[in-house]
C-alpha cells in the first residue's frame, strides 16, 4: 500500500460533494469536496506499489489544464485500470455539477 | 432496419436489478424519493485503522451505509452493507455502525417514534483483519437486533451475489422477517470453509448447484429458514419489504422457535450427503408455525 499526494491549480470552488466507486478489486472510491479557490489537492491511497508515475500523468492530464473547479479530492484504489480511475474521477465531477447523490 | 428484440431480453433490459446496486444505491431506492439523509456517511471518514495498519487499502464508510429516511412514510432507518468492499466483512467500525444505528432506533421507539429497520446483508461475516473487534461488533448488532424487534419488525434483505454468512446469518436468523433472491446464500459456514474443515467428502465447494440447493434463497424460504423468495428486482424487492413491515412484529419470532429447529436438526443422517430434497423433507414450516 502507497499513499501519494498531488496538487494543482484550479478554478472557483466546486460547489458540492459525491462519492463515487467502492475499494471493490480493480475499483477505487473517488471522494470529491470543494476545495479553496484556485488549488485542487489529490490524495491517493492504492494497493499497488511503485505506481506513482502513473498517477501523475494520469492526474495531469486530468487536472493540469487547470479548467476544473476547484476540489479536494481523496482516491482510494484497490488496482483499478486508468481508465477505471479516470472515469470515475469524471463520475464524481458529474454527480456534483448534475446536483445528483450527496451523501 | 427494424430489429427484432427477444421479448426475454426486452424484459432483462427493462428491470431495475438490485444485485447490480451498489450499497448506498440500495438504501436509496428502498426509501421514499428525497428522504434519505446518511449518518456516519464517508465524509465522516470514518476509515478502519485496523486495515490501514495491514497496509490494505481502507473506504471512507468502512463498507456500511446507515441511510436514515422514510419508507412508505414511516420513520426508517436501513443499514446497507457493501459486499464489494473485503467481502462485505464486519470491522470495528462497519458494525459499529450498524449497532449503533439499531440502538438508536429501539430508543426512538422507546420515546414514541416508531422508526423501523431494514439491513441489507451481503456480509462473508468478521473481518478476519480485526479479530475479536469485528465479533464483538457482530454480537452488539445481534443484541440490538433483539431489542428493537420488540417494537418494530426488523427485516432482512440478502440479495447476493456475497449471500450472507458467519456471524452475519445469525444476525439474519434474528431478524423478524428475511427476504433473500435466487442468487443469495444463506448459510453459517461458507463451501469454502466446509470444505477446508471438513474435507471434499463433507462439501465439494466446486459444486454450485449443491451449494445453491442447499444454501441459496429458494431453499431457504422452502424450508421455513427465510419469509420470502424474490426476483432480483428493485420494485418487487420494496415492495415485499413493505408487505412484511405491514404484517407487524409476530406473536413468536423465528429465533425463539428454536425447538423446533433443533426437532429438525435431530433428524438429519449425518452418514450421508444431504441433498435439497432431504432438507425440504425435514425442514417442514407448516411444522414450525406457532
Amino acid at each position: 500500500m502507497e499513499r501519494l499526494q498531488f496538487e494543482f491549480g484550479a478554478g472557483q470552488p466546486l460547489s458540492g460533494r459525491t462519492v463515487a466507486g467502492v475499494v471493490a478489486s480493480g475499483d477505487l472510491e473517488v471522494l470529491l469536496e470543494p476545495g479553496d479557490a484556485g488549488r485542487t489537492t489529490v490524495a491517493v491511497q492504492t494497493s499497488v506499489d511503485g505506481y506513482g508515475g502513473n498517477w501523475k500523468a494520469l492526474l495531469e492530464r486530468v487536472f493540469g489544464p487547470g479548467s476544473l473547479p476547484a476540489a479536494r479530492i481523496e482516491i482510494n484504489d484497490n488496482g483499478a485500470t486508468p481508465g477505471v480511475v479516470r472515469m470515475r474521477i469524471e463520475q464524481a465531477f458529474e454527480e456534483v455539477t448534475q446536483g445528483g447523490n450527496t451523501p | 432496419m427494424t430489429a427484432d428484440i427477444d421479448p426475454n431480453i426486452d424484459r432483462l433490459l427493462k428491470r431495475d436489478s438490485f444485485i447490480e446496486r451498489g450499497a448506498r444505491s440500495r438504501a436509496q431506492a428502498l426509501l421514499d424519493p428525497g428522504s434519505m439523509r446518511e449518518l456516519a456517511g464517508p465524509f465522516e471518514r470514518l476509515h478502519s485503522p485496523w486495515l490501514a495498519m495491514q497496509k490494505l487499502v481502507t473506504q471512507a464508510d468502512d463498507g456500511v451505509v446507515v441511510a436514515k429516511g422514510k419508507l412508505d412514510g414511516h420513520p426508517t432507518v436501513v443499514l446497507a452493507i457493501e459486499g464489494a468492499y473485503q467481502g462485505g466483512s464486519m470491522g470495528e467500525i462497519a458494525g459499529a455502525k450498524i449497532a449503533g444505528a439499531l440502538e438508536l432506533a429501539a430508543r426512538d421507539n422507546r420515546r414514541g417514534i416508531p422508526t423501523r429497520a431494514v439491513i441489507l446483508f451481503e456480509t462473508g461475516g468478521v473481518r478476519l483483519q480485526e479479530a475479536n473487534l469485528g465479533l464483538a461488533s457482530i454480537a452488539e448488532i445481534q443484541s440490538a437486533i433483539v431489542d428493537l424487534r420488540r417494537y418494530q419488525p426488523v427485516i432482512g434483505v440478502s440479495a447476493g451475489t456475497v449471500g450472507c454468512y458467519g456471524g452475519m446469518s445469525i444476525a439474519a436468523g434474528l431478524c423478524t422477517w428475511l427476504v433473500l433472491t435466487r442468487e443469495a446464500r444463506l448459510g453459517l459456514n461458507g463451501p469454502q470453509v466446509i470444505e477446508q474443515e471438513a474435507g471434499v467428502a463433507e462439501f465439494d465447494a466446486k459444486k454450485r448447484a449443491l451449494i445453491w440447493g442447499l444454501t441459496g434463497g429458494e431453499q431457504r424460504v422452502v424450508t421455513g429458514l427465510a419469509d420470502a423468495c424474490v426476483a432480483d428486482d428493485t420494485h418487487e424487492i420494496r415492495a415485499t419489504v413493505l408487505r412484511l413491515f405491514a404484517q407487524g412484529v409476530p406473536a413468536r419470532h423465528r429465533s425463539e422457535r428454536a425447538d423446533h429447529y433443533l426437532a429438525c436438526l435431530r433428524q438429519v443422517d449425518t452418514r450421508v450427503q444431504a441433498t435439497p430434497e432431504d432438507v425440504r423433507a425435514i425442514y417442514n414450516p407448516s411444522q414450525g408455525d406457532a
